[in-house]
């Protein structure tokens, strides 16, 4: 698979990671009042790599990304998140893990008692020994990578839909987590907002090289991150030339009756048989 | 409403009592834990202090003024008149003052609890806190319990004068008597265990407040129908422990102090 046009070194915290996946899943089943959402699923997130998981409503898509960092716990099976097994942890080790982990929630869960920059920096202030002047700087930065520095004082009631989901990204990605979890991050959103949204997801997966699982029932979201790339020297998403369409770092996950119904990447998506999978995409 | 069988029901309320006492058990133990949210303890101080100030001080008033007409009625068939006092202080001090006071503030503040909390579960600020790495209860909770606790004793003292300040007022205006002769009978009729008795009683309240609000918010399942279901099972849950327990603890103090 080759790399997109501008794709650079890896990160630090990638290099030095001794495990091969970011997540794992083995044989994971969890059930709400007797029924089964989720039954024998196994799949694996490589460092580097995002995986969008796609599936009717209802199928567990959600409740996945919440069992990866121990919101949830499953009924069976292993979940390895950062090489740590979270199905054996405790809630107390769990918040050491979670802080390498970002989240945006489906509805963005902004605290909303707290202005813009106490949400963004809400992780820095609760690890303490970071200076305000460099959070200030933090904040500001990571609102300026999603172009909403002038909402720093502003309360998420005050927000757009879309505003609010772009504040919960750089919420998640202040402390540069090597995993990101995106549950919907463009459910509701026009396509004009849904289309920023994926071009920070695939900003983010470019030029920080961070591993992501990315839930939507949105295919167009997909199509995007498939075939688009971002330029770092137009500081634009740009599609890729037709010969390098689906040669990102990109897999999908389509979760069918709480199964895994396929695991693979872009190009056996498309040329799947499976009758399902071919009605799905099409 | 869907219908559960008895033992389903048995087991769900078992349950529901392990949860809450887990909670604050680990309310507690948090005191001891860092990262310990003194902002948001003080924060939440102005909130159910100085909120609650107004609606405690007036329903004492109102409460021992009331008494005061009610025991005067009484004590003139005996030409005791003038023991007026020493029944509102013991009535108020003792007992009145506490529970009112805890009552008043279950109704505004559990509400409240039970409420913003529960809107935290369903708009996922809850799993948002968990997820960033942050313990809610130490967070949410313990900050709550703190200030509830300190709050009711202060609230309680303030309650207790206004009260008595009430009986005052119908002692000197409605039934002539002299001000100076109702608060020193007043004073003269309180001994250590009633005074005991009576702070204790709210440190002991505040903790039921906080712990059954927050409880209930934290618990909270659905949407915004379960969020009004938690405020009211919340407010119902503590006036009824607030009762109950008033009568425990009194009895336990009175044999503790020999009273």
């Amino acid at each position: 698979m080759s790399a997109p046009p501008t794709l650079i070194e890896p990160s630090a915290a990638e290099a030095t990671q001794p495990a091969r996946e970011a997540i794992v899943f083995e044989e994971v089943a969890i059930a709400f009042e007797d029924k089964k959402v989720l039954n024998g699923i196994t799949f694996r997130l490589p460092y580097g790599e995002s995986k969008i998981i796609l599936g009717v409503a209802g199928s567990g898509k959600s409740t996945l990304l919440k069992l990866a960092i121990g919101l949830l716990r499953p009924d069976s099976g292993r979940i390895l998140t950062l090489g740590e097994d979270v199905t054996s942890m405790k809630e107390e080790e769990l918040f050491d893990l979670r802080r390498r982990v970002g989240i945006v929630f489906q509805e963005s869960a902004l605290f909303d008692s707290l202005r813009v920059r106490e949400n963004v920096a809400f992780r820095l202030y609760e690890e303490g020994g970071t200076r305000e002047s460099e959070i200030e700087d933090r904040v500001r930065e990571v609102l300026r990578f999603v172009e909403l520095e002038h909402t720093l004082e502003m309360f998420p009631v005050e927000l757009s839909g879309g505003m609010r989901r772009r504040v919960a990204i750089a919420r998640a990605i202040i402390t540069k987590p090597e995993v990101l979890l995106y549950d919907s991050p463009t459910g509701g959103l026009d396509p004009v907002t849904s289309t920023t949204i994926i071009e920070l997801i695939i900003k983010q997966r470019d030029v920080y090289k961070t591993s992501a699982l990315l839930v939507t029932h949105r295919l167009q979201d997909a199509f995007v991150m498939a075939t688009h790339y971002f330029d770092q020297r137009t500081n634009k998403m740009e599609l890729l030339p037709p010969g390098e369409r689906g040669e990102v770092p990109l897999s999908f996950l389509i979760l069918r009756d709480g199964k895994v119904l396929f695991d693979g990447d872009t190009q056996q998506l498309a040329h799947s048989q499976d009758q399902y999978i071919r009605e799905y995409i099409s | 409403m869907e219908l559960i069988s008895p033992g389903e029901f048995a087991k769900e309320k078992v349950q529901s009592v392990q949860d809450y006492v887990l909670l604050a058990v680990r309310s507690v133990a948090n005191l001891f834990r860092s990262p310990r949210y003194f902002g948001d303890a003080v924060q939440q101080a102005d909130i159910i202090g100085v909120g609650s100030l107004p609606i405690v001080l007036a329903a004492c008033f109102f409460t021992g003024a009331a008494l005061a007409l009610n025991t005067a009625k009484s004590l003139g068939r005996f030409g005791a008149l003038t023991l007026i006092g020493q029944l509102v202080s013991i009535g108020i001090v003792t007992e009145l003052g506490p529970v009112l006071a805890a009552l008043v503030v279950a109704g505004r503040n559990a509400s409240g609890m039970a409420s913003e909390l529960g809107s935290m579960i369903v708009t996922e600020q809850i799993d948002a806190m968990r997820a960033l790495g942050t313990d809610p209860v130490k967070k949410l909770v313990t900050p709550r319990v703190i200030s509830t606790v300190l709050m009711m004793f202060f609230l309680t003292i303030l309650g207790d004068f206004l009260g008595l300040l009430g009986g005052n007022v119908i002692a000197t205006v409605v039934l002539g008597l002299d001000s100076r002769q109702y608060w020193s009978s007043a004073w003269q009729a309180l001994e250590f265990s009633d005074v005991f008795t009576g702070l204790t009683k709210p440190l002991v309240f505040g903790f039921i407040i906080s712990t059954i609000g927050c409880y209930y918010g934290l618990s909270t399942k659905g949407g915004t129908q379960g969020v009004g279901r938690s405020t009211t099972e919340a407010v119902m849950w503590a006036m009824i422990l607030i009762i109950a327990v008033d009568v425990f603890v009194t009895r336990v103090l009175m044999v503790i102090l020999g009273s």
